[in-house]
């Protein structure tokens, strides 16, 4: 038992190491320490042309998208150097929060089901963030029950003609490709008339409108189709088949590991050691003490959970479904400390003003994010039933609308 | 990296299991839970036989030679069966106590009678009511001779030594020194005392002028049995982390089996959260254990640190999972005819044995200020 690199992993790391000192953006740390929680926040330049910037430096030198094949334009990479090289990228990872949808989710789908032609032309810009996808499926009517989505996509020659709306489209602002997953054949059973495609968001008829979040941002979107015409060439899987499709970009998105959920321990930590009470540091209050401890077995069960599955893949295996406990675990966690530490704060816990505000308003801004983190790519609720039913074996829900075409399911009024 | 156990340490663990599932079965924690023989005999025989009890002990002392990573395997097969024998007070402690502190005539003396089950040890420490500290323990030795009481003591009427935590003069942590004393002799009176956890009994020691041999140095007994304890948190972790599993697969497959409102109560996503959550508690305080049994076995500095939440968060993990356990299985789990409340109550004797959950919490923060404050500095 040990953390050690492999011969060839050390040499790995080493490489990515000198590559990273000698290419990095370093005028960006001090504002890249600080940026976080939901969204990447840089004073002096736009993030998105410096997040683009260093996508294509990588890029150019063979780090962008390590996994995937050469041809593709990553760098056919083993799944444990993907990892190293993360662990090395460090905080210069932040930049490529606007690319994270399109590499973890879309791109593996489009590698698995569109033609030769099509991942040439589309893979390489996307990894190179040339290009930036978004993720087309979430709808006001079909959240945790995506397969209850109501986009029509009816077939015209051969295009298809797509109608509806979707939510909660992290970035479909910045986006050039979407994938999309529709509604084809709404007289059969919910999860058997779906299919999938991909689609330039310029195409006419597709209207984006940022949503206006609790926190005051706007990187969540609704997306409107009206008439937007597809070539059925752009077509992921069979017609019918979108459910299946859907289910490798969502397989992709749990085998992501080793990013690492952020939980807000070790901030809160550092608060509680320099946070001065009449009776001394805050972490000498034992009832403070009780709450930290709690969380510090926490965070440290997720990072060694994380070490097992690099393990696993650092010998050739798939990890085990220990990881699944990730984002369970992080989200409740981070609100749940957002809020101690305000309380810790006292009367100024109510300041925002990073200028006013503790610890540069790290906290406040993570108590106005961190509902989000319980709920986006699987609330906590169905991540308790994939654990339970695909981990330990439960029996599925009883589904009174699984054997009900979908234009028969009682929707409410809706 | 290699965060894992072995291909051998697995096949270890794999036959630590066969035998535990075949010798101790339920029938036999329940024969020590309800008689007055303080652990099962044939039981403790076989765990010799087997080479477990002296897994970590050199060979020159008549061990197995193996390791800890060994024995943490062996512990976690301890603790889903609940196996009721004084292997943690013999092994984890006494054995580890020698091992850290003892002379090499004291080496050779006990190790190989501990290492083959022939002689039982244990650890005298508590005195009273609260957490021990070094200006808490009133026992005192002067002149080899030992007095006080100390209680509970795990297998304290069973053992046939004990490691005694006693005062040798003055106050604060250089106050306490270690002695070993045969609890067969003369001065010794041992009275049975009941538990929360009657499957493994404990007793008050009243020692009178017993004769005790200094071991380790005078003054150093609160640093050696602090590295001893932190030892032996580890280990338990691992027993609690085995308790937990069992009592997650009992809860899982009574969910499966039970039918209420004409379906598996398994179903309900009232039970399956319940469930969900004591898989996440198992999993966490699995692979804080991991990092224990890393620190445990390589002598890495980490080892206060990485004991301490090891011990916290299995300790956490087996109270969830042996309470939602009888939660899971309702008004049946209530009873003494399942098997539930056996782990429920294991779960809440592994809490206190070492100290309780809030010192092990005060410990790990303690001592992750320390880490962070030698981090600053370097």
């Amino acid at each position: 038992m040990n953390f050690d690199d492999t011969p060839q992993e050390a040499a790995f790391r080493a490489e990515a190491k000198s590559w990273i000192a000698a290419n990095a953006p370093k005028a960006l740390e001090p504002e890249l320490k600080t940026s976080g929680f939901g969204g990447l926040y840089l004073g002096s330049v736009d993030p998105m042309q410096a997040a683009k910037a260093w996508q294509k430096k990588k890029a150019a030198a063979g780090w962008a998208c390590l996994h995937w094949p050469k041809d593709y334009g990553g760098r056919g990479a083993s799944p444990i150097e993907r990892v190293i090289w993360g662990q090395e990228e460090g905080l210069y990872a932040k930049l490529s929060a606007p690319f994270t949808i399109g590499h973890g989710m879309c791109g593996p789908t489009v590698m698995a089901f569109a033609s030769e032609d099509q991942k040439r032309e589309r893979l390489p810009p996307l990894a190179s963030g040339e290009e930036i996808w978004c993720q087309l499926f979430s709808e006001p009517a079909a959240g945790s029950d995506l397969a209850g989505l109501r986009t029509r996509a009816e077939k015209d020659g051969d295009d298809w003609v797509v109608n509806g709306q979707k939510i909660w489209t992290s970035g479909a602002q910045h986006s050039d490709w979407g994938l999309l997953l529709t509604r084809t054949d709404p007289s059969v059973a919910k999860h058997k008339g779906l299919t999938m495609f991909f689609l330039n968001m310029r195409s006419p008829g597709v209207e984006v409108r940022p949503i206006r979040q609790m926190n005051d941002q706007r990187t969540f979107n609704e997306v409107f189709f009206e008439n937007v015409r597809i070539p059925d060439a752009q077509r992921l899987g069979a017609v019918g088949q979108g459910w299946q499709v859907s289910l490798t970009t969502l397989m992709n998105e749990r085998l992501s590991i080793g990013s690492g959920m952020p939980t807000g321990f070790p901030d809160l930590f550092e608060l509680a050691c320099q946070l001065e009470t009449p009776d001394g540091p805050a972490v000498d209050d034992p009832a403070v003490r009780a709450k930290l401890a709690d969380w510090a077995v926490k965070a440290s069960g997720l990072r060694f959970t994380a070490f097992r599955a690099l393990s696993a893949l650092s010998k050739g295996e798939t990890p085990g479904p220990e990881n699944s406990i990730g984002k369970l675990v992080a989200g409740s966690m981070m609100q749940d400390i957002a809020k101690f530490a305000l309380d810790l704060e006292g009367h100024a816990g109510l300041l925002t003003d990073p200028d006013d505000a503790p610890a540069l308003a790290k906290f406040q801004t993570m108590l106005l994010r961190s509902p989000a983190t319980r709920i986006e790519g699987g609330s906590d609720e169905i991540l308790r039933n994939i654990i339970a039913e695909r981990v330990l074996g439960l029996p599925p829900d009883i589904r009174v609308d699984k054997d009900v075409a979908f234009n028969a399911i009682p929707t409410g009024g809706r | 990296m290699n965060f894992d156990f072995s291909d051998e340490q697995k096949q270890l663990r794999d036959s630590a299991r066969r035998f535990l599932e075949k010798q101790s079965p339920v029938a036999v924690v329940r024969r020590v839970l309800e008689g007055d023989e303080g652990y099962d005999k044939e039981l403790w025989k076989g765990l010799a036989e087997m080479g477990f009890t002296g897994a970590a002990i050199p060979e020159e002392f008549g061990g197995a030679g193996l390791g800890h990573l060994e024995l943490c395997v062996i512990a976690e097969e301890l603790g889903r069966s609940l196996a009721p024998t004084p292997f943690s007070s013999s092994i984890y402690l006494a054995a580890e106590f020698l091992m850290a502190a003892g002379s090499e005539e004291q080496k050779a003396k006990y190790l190989p009678k501990l290492a083959s089950g022939e002689w039982i040890g244990t650890f005298a420490f508590a005195e009273g009511v609260g957490e021990v500290t070094p200006d808490r323990i009133a026992s005192g030795a002067s002149q080899g001779k030992l007095s006080g009481t100390k209680v509970p003591v795990p297998d304290g009427e069973i053992a046939d030594f004990a490691v005694v935590a006693a005062n040798t003069g003055g106050s604060g942590v250089r106050s306490v020194s270690l002695f070993l004393v045969d609890l067969s002799g003369a001065g010794v009176t041992r009275t049975p005392v009941k538990t929360i956890d009657p499957s493994r009994k404990h007793a008050r020691i009243a020692f009178d002028g017993a004769a005790a041999e200094p071991l380790g140095a005078a003054g150093e007994g609160w640093s050696i049995l602090t590295n001893v304890l932190d030892r032996a948190a580890v280990l338990t972790a691992f027993e609690q982390v085995g308790g937990s599993d069992r009592a997650l697969e009992m809860a899982r497959d009574y969910a499966l089996e039970r039918i209420a409102f004409g379906r598996q109560i398994g179903s309900f996503q009232a039970i399956k959260h319940i469930l969900a959550d004591m898989y996440v508690s198992a999993t966490l305080a699995r692979s804080n254990c991991y990092w224990g049994a890393y620190a445990l076995s390589t002598g890495s500095a980490e080892l206060p640190e990485a004991a301490a939440t090891a011990r916290v968060s299995a300790t956490q993990a087996f109270q969830h999972c042996s309470t939602n356990n009888i939660q899971v299985h309702g008004g049946m789990g209530f009873t003494w005819q399942f098997d539930c409340h056996l782990y429920y109550k294991r779960s809440n004797l592994l809490a206190l044995n070492l100290g309780s959950l809030s010192q092990w919490e005060n410990k790990l923060i303690e001592r992750m200020r320390a880490g962070n404050s030698a981090k600053d500095a370097a």
